[in-house]
């Protein structure tokens, strides 16, 4: 669906579900997803239908992700980091983190 | 706790010049964005891609690249630019913010919002599907990565960002599969009147040398589009619509949609600023003065967020704020201010009046005030057009009834997707005007904060948890 | 929808249209009365659209104890008088004692109530406690419990009990503002923002702005506007069923059928009855979930996605006015139901209709005169 005009220069390396991924340093965690081809970000929690980022300036939630064990986080609002972990939220099981 | 003279909410066109402007008078300004870098989504990452990739400066064009010297202007003047800052929650002498995960709380003398707009919605049946962006997601994919459509790409929907979209896109090296404009041909008529005041503006030869530079690339343009839909079930596999008296399907990898933008209201109705319907742009905006004051006292808003002017246009509203601020806190006589006014005074009204001819020619067709039944309008709560419809015939008779009923609006956007669908539907279904029927009360938090960062804050009041 | 202006005689004129009005008007048309109701804003608007939607017996003050199992049993059939579910779920209340000082006191509660013949409240072991509210943190010796409590959808509960009403000839009249009310013995007078209304008898039930009625009838309340804030998270997968509330601290915490968390019965915002509005102080909120977060360390993950605060008012001893007016006898008064009122609901309409139609009510309602704060007031109320 996307290309990249030419490769990254300052390369950050991360991870979607376990897959690795290069992005250019100071980009957005769903620009580095949609430039690598992944374009399912999460299920919705009402009837599980996939979503992918939409607006890219942080109004529309479509692309909330899981990032190191955070959930519900805006993947165009939040920049690449070297190591990364990023997971697609799925419906019923991106809650609660374990320290209770 | 820190106070500021101004802090100023967003660092685009009109935050940037404003914080800049009032620190060449003396006050202490603090910025607070979203974003990493100053720019706001116009010039979203201009400082970098002048730096790094000068080529692709160079083909999003002049317009873009002007945003560099504002850029540069505010990173001299001495203002505090906190960046990735999440506003939360307004008062009239503060703010809370949410910056790594952190909250704080920003004291401020006055308080300019110049959170910008965001694009209007085009709910038609099938737009929440992977394979569907809107015209501004797709631009700042560009501008701020180098990341550009591949495949066969539809642009649908009207408006000069389309159409720059376009022209970027083609001299970017991609291919258009076809332009699907949503112009009624009425429109054109209606619009005429106002091409003088556009004639002095620069718009129109802008967007003629646009249209052109789009029709010679062998762009396949449909005009006069309706019915618009999206076909596919994970995915985005096709565009249909109604044309010249056919039906169409086009199949796309990426189909691009836009239809103008409007106020982002988060912000100015959290604080509980008076608003009004503006029929002409067709959106609701808060009510202000010449200068920006809103209703609420010590609270400012310029920039597309008090109404849409575009870029140039926030540049001058965002000055005549400073200006105003200056006056107000003391740090300038009111003749003072005025003297400094003028230049930019005249140029805002010039600006404005050149959109006239924009706002009629690109007003949303009637379709997307009131699409069919089967039409997700709230993408988080995933709730339909015709839910709203049922609502409204058993009594919810405003947009918070139908909020309180359905859940519409109740999700993670907190209804910025869906507000002003909501409202024209009630609206349409009453048989009363968007200015009767109103809009959703918009609840703190203005974004959704961590429960752990607001447990976290340090409260300093004493108080006394035994139950009552 | 605003009907007919309000013009012409009705047997009853209702002042307010929350959740008690609106329960008033129903059962006051099952018996065949014509009833109009008066309501400034929308059905629902304040307190009785936006609340936490408990419906609690677990604690009440002994003397709302007989009205709330009166009500209890009409929640359980629900349905058949409103022909809407309401969204009626029961979950079961739960308050937890945090500490053996608090647990003492929780056993002490139990027994004075099983001294007075009731039984509806059930002390829960550490054990039976954690069976229930595996999330809870450790370390809590215990609870109180009402098992057949429940929650349901405030808004869609008052919407259902107006629909019926309207089903039955009730008339609603939605931003209709009562300008002045003029009780004589052969019936009262109202001069309201769409017309002039003649009511055989009117029922005060105008919630936050109750007092301004009785200031009219010359029998000033201490009513007390509050604003209970409010916080809801996302919705989180499912790991507490009943609605919790806490013996020593401020808390009530519900997660209800879509997974959303709701954090309520905390410390108050600011009431502004005269903007109609409310103001949230965030100080205070985050206490309340810091006490959340507290009692569930789960939740900390958790996105917070709304707060807000509704409108109510509270008398000084917590329990509301059900009553005859003093001054005028066929004026009623229910209001100040002090952030607890929502599971009365249903009873006190119909306790009120019985003082309309029969002139005694089939439960006592003394506790709840208006005239229990009189002598507190000098004469000099002029």
């Amino acid at each position: 669906m996307f290309r990249r005009l030419s490769d990254p220069e300052k390369k950050v390396r991360m991870t979607f579900e376990g897959q690795d991924i290069t992005a250019q340093e100071g980009e957005s965690v769903a620009a580095a997803l949609l430039a690598a081809g992944i374009t399912h970000l999460r299920q919705t929690p009402v009837s599980g239908h996939p979503r992918a980022p939409y607006c890219m300036m942080g109004a529309c939630f479509d692309c909330l992700v899981n990032i190191d064990g955070v959930s519900n986080l805006q993947a165009c609002v939040t920049p690449v980091r070297e190591g990364m972990s990023v997971h697609s939220q799925v419906a019923e099981k991106d809650l609660l983190h374990e320290d209770g | 706790m820190k106070t500021v003279d101004l802090a100023i909410v967003g660092a685009g066109p009109a935050g940037m010049v404003a914080a800049s402007e009032a620190r060449g008078h003396g006050l202490s300004v603090a910025v607070l964005d979203e974003q990493e870098a100053p720019g706001g989504q116009i010039y979203r990452a201009v400082e970098a891609v002048a730096a790094q990739a000068p080529e692709r400066l160079a083909l999003l064009g002049e317009d873009y690249a002007h945003g560099r010297r504002l850029a540069e202007n505010f990173r001299v003047s001495g203002a505090e630019h906190i960046d990735r800052a999440l506003v939360w929650q307004l008062e009239p002498n503060g703010l809370w913010y949410l910056r790594d995960e952190v909250c704080h709380e920003l004291k401020a003398n006055r308080i300019l919002l110049a959170s910008g707009a965001i694009e209007r919605p085009v709910p038609i049946p099938g737009w929440t599907r992977p394979g569907v962006m809107t015209a501004g997601g797709v631009q700042i994919l560009l501008k701020s990565s180098g990341v550009v459509p591949d495949g066969r790409v539809v642009l649908a929907g009207n408006g000069p960002l389309l159409y720059l979209l376009a022209a970027q896109l083609l001299a970017a090296g991609c291919r258009i599969g076809a332009l699907v404009e949503t112009v009624p041909y009425a429109r054109y008529l209606e619009a005429v009147p106002h091409l003088p005041a556009a004639l002095g503006s620069g718009y129109l030869s802008k967007g003629v040398r646009l249209l052109r530079h789009l029709r010679s690339s062998g762009t396949r343009i449909y005009r006069n589009a309706r019915d618009l839909r999206v076909e596919g079930e994970q995915h985005a596999e096709a565009l249909c619509f109604h044309a010249g008296g056919h039906e169409v399907r086009l199949d796309s990898d990426l189909i691009v949609l836009h239809e103008g933008v409007i106020p982002n209201q988060q912000l100015t109705r959290a604080l509980g600023c008076v608003h009004r319907w503006d029929d002409g742009q067709k959106c609701f905006r808060p009510e202000t003065d010449e200068w920006g004051n809103t209703s609420v006292e010590d609270v400012l808003t310029v920039g597309d967020g008090a109404g849409i002017g575009g870029a140039l246009a926030a540049e001058h509203a965002g000055r005549l704020a400073a200006l105003e601020v200056a006056r107000s806190l003391g740090y300038l006589q009111t003749r003072e201010r005025d003297r400094l006014s003028t230049s930019s005074r005249r140029q805002l009204n010039k600006l404005l009046q050149g959109r006239r001819f924009l706002e009629v020619l690109y007003a949303p067709p009637e379709e997307r005030q009131s699409p069919p039944d089967e039409t997700l309008v709230c993408r988080c709560e995933e709730v339909t057009a015709g839910q709203v419809r049922t609502a409204v015939r058993t009594g919810c008779t405003g947009p918070n009834q139908v909020k309180a009923f359905t859940r519409c609006g109740m999700g993670p956007c907190q209804g910025r997707m869906c507000g002003n669908t909501v409202s024209a539907i009630v609206a349409e279904t009453q048989g009363i005007t968007m200015e009767e029927c109103g809009y959703y009360r918009i609840r703190p938090p203005i974004k959704p904060i961590p429960l752990a960062a607001l447990a976290a804050a340090e409260v300093d009041c004493e108080l006394d948890d035994v139950a009552q | 929808m605003t009907g007919k202006p309000a013009s012409g005689t009705t047997d009853l004129a209702v002042i307010g249209g929350g959740l008690h009005g609106c329960s008033l008007a129903l059962q006051a048309a099952l018996k065949g009365l014509s009833v109009v109701v008066l309501e400034k804003d929308s059905i629902a608007r304040h307190a009785s659209g936006v609340n936490a939607g408990g419906v609690r017996r677990l604690g009440r003050h002994p003397a709302e104890i007989p009205l709330s199992l009166a009500s209890m049993r009409m929640w359980h059939e629900i349905e058949e008088l409103v022909h809407d579910d309401c969204g009626f779920q029961v979950s079961g209340q739960v308050k937890v004692a945090e500490t053996e000082g608090e647990m003492g006191n929780l056993r002490l509660r139990a027994e004075q109530l099983r001294s007075q013949g009731y039984e509806h409240e059930v002390l829960l072991d550490g054990e039976e406690l954690y069976r229930l509210l595996p999330a809870l943190k450790r370390g809590c010796p215990g609870g109180l419990a009402c098992l057949d409590d429940g929650f349901a959808e405030p808004y869609r509960t008052t919407q259902a009990f107006r629909r019926r009403a309207e089903a039955l000839g009730v008339r609603f009249l939605e931003k209709t503002r009562v300008l002045s009310l003029e009780a004589r013995c052969s019936g009262c007078r109202l001069s309201t923002s769409s017309g002039e209304l003649e009511a055989g008898v009117v029922a005060n039930c105008a919630g936050a702005w109750a007092a301004r009625i009785c200031e009219q009838l010359g029998e000033p309340v201490p009513l007390e506007p509050i604003a209970p804030m409010m916080t809801v998270t996302q919705r989180l997968p499912f790991f507490v069923k009943p609605v919790v509330g806490t013996t020593g601290r401020l808390l009530s915490f519900k997660q209800m059928p879509n997974g959303t968390v709701l954090i309520g019965g905390g410390h108050r915002g600011r009431a502004e009855p005269q903007h109609n509005g409310t103001a949230l102080d965030f100080r205070r909120l985050i206490r309340n979930v810091q006490i959340a977060a507290d009692l569930f360390p789960s939740v900390r993950g958790a996105r917070i996605i709304r707060c807000w605060a509704g409108i109510e008012a509270r008398m000084p001893d917590d329990i509301p006015v059900i009553s005859r007016s003093s001054t005028a006898s066929n004026v009623l008064h229910a209001f100040g139901f002090s952030a607890h009122g929502f599971q009365l609901g249903p009873v006190v309409g119909r306790l009120m209709s019985e003082l309309i139609v029969s002139g005694e009510s089939s439960l006592s309602l003394k506790p709840f005169s208006i005239t229990r704060f009189q002598r507190d007031r000098p004469a000099a109320t002029s």
